[in-house]
This record gives structure tokens, sequence and C-alpha cells, in this order.
């Protein structure tokens, strides 16, 4: 039954990944970009939630309603002006800028909100649990956050596959230049990917912030398991997302189970060994590799 | 023939150094097919991709329909009423027929040619409308790529190397298409490295030599041997194997 209990958390945590890394898999596969600061986005959202939001008298557990549109559009503005404007140049631009980009935030964040601890307040629910079977605790947050992840893969999965805009999108990311050519700005379908991407990986922030502590460099760890689910699933599946971020949930999970310093390390395993055996990942189609 | 619909003046276009298209004029009027020929790099894809707005132009201008559209963006010529069937096709290939054609049809000016249209002019289509774009042969793809291009309902459709790696079958299927089109009023600009073939359903031919204009005229004006020797040059005229420049 110990067994059983490390794949339920493995689950329970891979949601997570999965809501985490979906914006990242989004933006590499519409436009080749690497958002080197996706984990740093997703903390600036929790800053937000904490200490912005509240001064107009909402509750930190509602903030991501707000939140979440807000760095919808700020994903469109930045794409749009300082992304776009690095694609233009080279796909190593991208790189430095996102990367930049990541240390500017971690450090006005360090500079305004200092090193301390931050939680997006909850109330009672933080502590309360499912208790299923003697040695099983489900967190109700937890599985409340798996549960949120699962409906915005679904319904990404749901706008990309049947919307117009959807269908335009995945036309971009085929070939921008033939989008172009059948009348397509693509321009602003990347704007549109990018916003996508910003205000899941808001969510996710959020949702972080709402399960453990968060610090402004706590967006580094957490791009590293993004790029491990992405990569474990495969680029282009949004399915492959969640069963990457389950998959690498349970691995953790396995090593915590065995040594709790092995939790990152055997995700890391988990990693290479698909990285070598399945490169294209789980779900992932070959051709998705040129 | 009418006033022209499309107007290049003076094109110039470079590749990095290298001058691609050099100070070439031409009009395409409304209902005529103007077919480009020239060898491999005479600049003819350049030229096209240029018209499209893919390309920008070193000097010269281009208008359409009476409006200089030289710094318009591609997607804006769309809707304009250019269209270009790029050369090797492009489709989505993760998208289904069906959702190639509704992404081309999805800044539609109305027209004639609506998907409807297209599945009665290609028969096998609606069938197989759900497979996805990269499981069709060349020849289908092609005729999928025209589609596509059709359903914006151009005025003036760009045409780029549409025999390129076709069986000879399903090229003649394919160029059989271009009466019905121009019998809408459309106007053809058609590239093509294969002379007798561009030349047969050409109402004028312009010929491109390492950028500049060589020759341009009716077919039923102009001789083989003219031809010939527009598309190879008079000192390469001796080995058309050598004449071949880069790509």
């Amino acid at each position: 039954m110990i067994w059983v209990n490390v794949v339920v958390q493995g689950v329970l945590i891979g949601g997570f990944y999965a809501l985490f890394a979906c914006g990242l898999s989004l933006m590499f596969g519409v436009m080749r970009v690497i958002n080197l600061a996706h984990g740093d986005i997703a903390v600036v959202a929790a800053y937000v939630a904490v200490f912005v939001t509240p001064h107009a008298h909402i509750p930190e557990v509602w903030a991501f309603l707000v939140v979440a549109p807000l760095f919808g559009l700020v994903g469109y503005v930045i794409q749009r002006t300082l992304i776009q404007k690095s694609i233009d140049r080279d796909p190593f631009t991208t790189l430095l800028v996102t990367f930049g980009l990541s240390v500017i935030i971690e450090n006005l964040l360090l500079e305004i909100y200092s090193s301390n601890g931050q939680n997006v307040n909850i109330g009672e629910l933080i502590v309360k649990s499912w208790h299923p079977q003697t040695i099983i605790y489900i967190s109700y947050v937890s599985l409340v956050v798996l549960a949120a992840s699962v409906l915005v893969l679904a319904l990404l999965q749901l706008f990309l596959s049947k919307s117009g805009t959807g269908r335009l999108i995945r036309a971009v990311a085929d070939d921008h230049e033939a989008a172009q050519l059948s009348g397509t700005n693509y321009r602003h379908i990347f704007g549109i990917a990018a916003a996508i991407a910003f205000a899941t990986v808001a969510l996710a922030g959020i949702a972080y912030g709402m399960m453990t502590e968060f610090a402004p460099t706590s967006g580094g760890v957490n791009l590293l398991f993004a790029f491990e689910t992405v990569v474990i699933g495969g680029i282009g599946s949004l399915w492959g997302t969640l069963v990457g971020g389950i998959a690498l949930g349970i691995a953790q999970q396995l090593g915590a189970h065995i040594n709790p310093e092995y939790q990152v390390l055997f995700g890391n395993f988990l990693f290479l060994i698909v990285l070598a055996v399945r490169p294209q990942g789980l779900f992932g189609k070959k051709t998705a590799l040129a | 023939m009418n006033e022209a619909m499309l107007e290049v003046r003076g094109l110039t276009v470079h590749h990095g150094q290298l001058r691609a298209v050099d100070d070439v004029s031409f009009e395409v009027h409304r209902g005529e097919v103007l077919t480009m020929v020239g060898a491999n790099g005479a600049g003819k894809s350049t030229l096209l991709r240029t018209v499209a707005g893919l390309h920008r132009q070193t000097s010269g201008t281009i208008s359409f329909a009476g409006v200089d559209i030289t710094k318009v963006a591609p997607q804006r010529r769309v809707r304009l009423g250019i269209s270009l069937v790029p050369e090797g096709r492009r489709l989505f290939s993760s998208l289904t027929l069906e959702e190639n054609l509704k992404v081309g049809a999805h800044g539609n000016t109305k027209g004639a040619f609506t998907i409807e249209r297209i599945y009665e002019l290609f028969d096998w289509m609606p069938a197989r409308r759900r497979q996805r774009a990269w499981q069709f042969s060349g020849g289908e793809q092609q005729a999928i790529a025209i589609g596509r291009a059709l359903v914006a309902n151009p005025q003036l459709l760009l045409l780029d190397e549409l025999s390129l790696g076709l069986a000879p079958i399903v090229i003649e299927r394919i160029y059989a298409l271009i009466p019905d089109i121009v019998e809408h009023g459309v106007g053809i600009l058609l590239v093509e490295q294969d002379v007798a073939l561009g030349v047969g359903v050409a109402n004028r031919v312009h010929c491109l030599l390492e950028g500049k204009t060589s020759l341009v005229g009716a077919p039923d004006e102009l001789t083989p041997q003219q031809i010939e020797h527009a598309y190879f040059g008079s000192e390469l005229s001796h080995g058309a194997t050598t004449s071949e420049g880069p790509a």
C-alpha cells in the first residue's frame, strides 16, 4: 500500500507540473522560443496574488481570476514587443533576452519583497485532507490543483483542436510563412500563444504558492521541472505534457520514498532515460525534433 | 486587353549581396496567364515572392488594381486579392485537408471559390477531408495547395513551380485547371522551369536571365530558338547542363 501512496502523491504533483509546463511547450511549439523566464513569470504571478490584488479587496484564494487574464495581456504585449524583436534577429537572441528577463525579474523581486518565503493564503483548506486508507493522505489543495490542471489542459486542447483561432495557432506552428500567405498575421497569432502561455503559468504560480512556500528564486527549479515534463511528454502534445508531468511526479516521489535526498535525482534519471531511449518524448512526433 | 491588374516597375531585389532580380518591369491583366521562364537561379521565385510580399525589394514599385502595394505586408496582400501557391506546396502538414482549406478561407473575400467549389473541382477530396496533409501524395498536396490559395478568392494567382517533383500525368491534370481558373477573371503569374509546359498555357511569356529581362512576347510570336537563347544566354547555349546557375 505504501507504493500506492507513492503513485498517488506522484500523480497529484504531476498535474501541477503539467500546468506549469504547458505554456513552455506551447511557446516552443508555436514560435520556437524557449522562454527561460517562464518560471519567474509564475513567481511574479504568485507575488501579485499575495501583495497586489489584496489592495483591490480580492482574497488571495480568488486572485487567479484576475491575475491569469492580466498575465495573458502582459504575455501578448511582451511577445509583440520584446520577444518578437528577438525572434526577428535570430533564435539565439531569444535565449539571451528571456534569460536577461529572468535575471531582472528575480533581482527586482528580491529588492522589493526580500528573500523571505511567502504563501498564498487559502485559509483552512491548506490543512485539510482526505484519508481514504491508513497510509494514504490526499491533501485537498493538491487535489484541487490537479483537477484545475486537467481542466485547463482539456480546455486548451479543445480550443486548439476546435476553434478557428486554435486552427490558426496550429497552422502558424507548422509553417508561419505559409500562414502569412493564407492571410494570417502570424505575429498576432504568436501573441495569442504567448498570452495563453503566460496565463497558464500564472495559474501554476499561484497554485504553487497555495501548496508550498515560494521566494524570488523559486522560478529556476520549477523551470527545470517544466523542461523535464515537456521532454518526457513530448513537444506538441498537451496530453503528453500531462503524462510527462505525472511520470516525473511519480519518479520524484519514488526517489523521495527511498531517500528524501533522491527526490530530484530520480526525476532527472527519468528525464535522461527518456532523452536517451525516446528523444521525441512519450507522445511526441519524431518530426517535432527537426 | 483591358488595363493592367498587377503593375511591376523597375523591380530590383537582393539576396544578401546577390542581385537576384534586376530592374524588371511587367504587368498582368485580368484573365490572362503570364509565364516567367528562366533557368534555376534566374530570379523567378524571388520575383514571385516579392510580389507576394515575402521579400523586400531594393527598388522599384509594385501596384495592384491601381494602388501602390510596395510596402504592404504579405497577409494584407492576400486580402487585397493576391495569393501565392508557394514552391514545394508548403501545406500545414499536421492539419487535415479540410483545415488547410479553412485556414486559406479564414480571411475570405466573397467570390466564386468556396470550399464546396474546391470539393467539386477535386472530387476525391470530400472523402479524404479528415486526413492529415502529410498523408497525401505530391500531386494531391499540390491540388490542396492550389485549393487553399483559391478559397481566398484571389484576383491574381501566383503559381511557383507547379510541376516540381510531380509525375507527367499528374502535371497534366494540374495544368488542366488553369483555363478554369482564368475563366473566372483571375489573372495568373506562373513561374515554371519546364519551358514547354509554361509557354503552353501562357498568353504572354517573360524570360529572365540572371535576374534581367531577356525576352518578352506572346508565345505564337516567339520561336523556340529565341526562347532557348533567352533562357540560357548566348555564351552558354552550347551546353544545357552547364547553364544551371546557383539555386
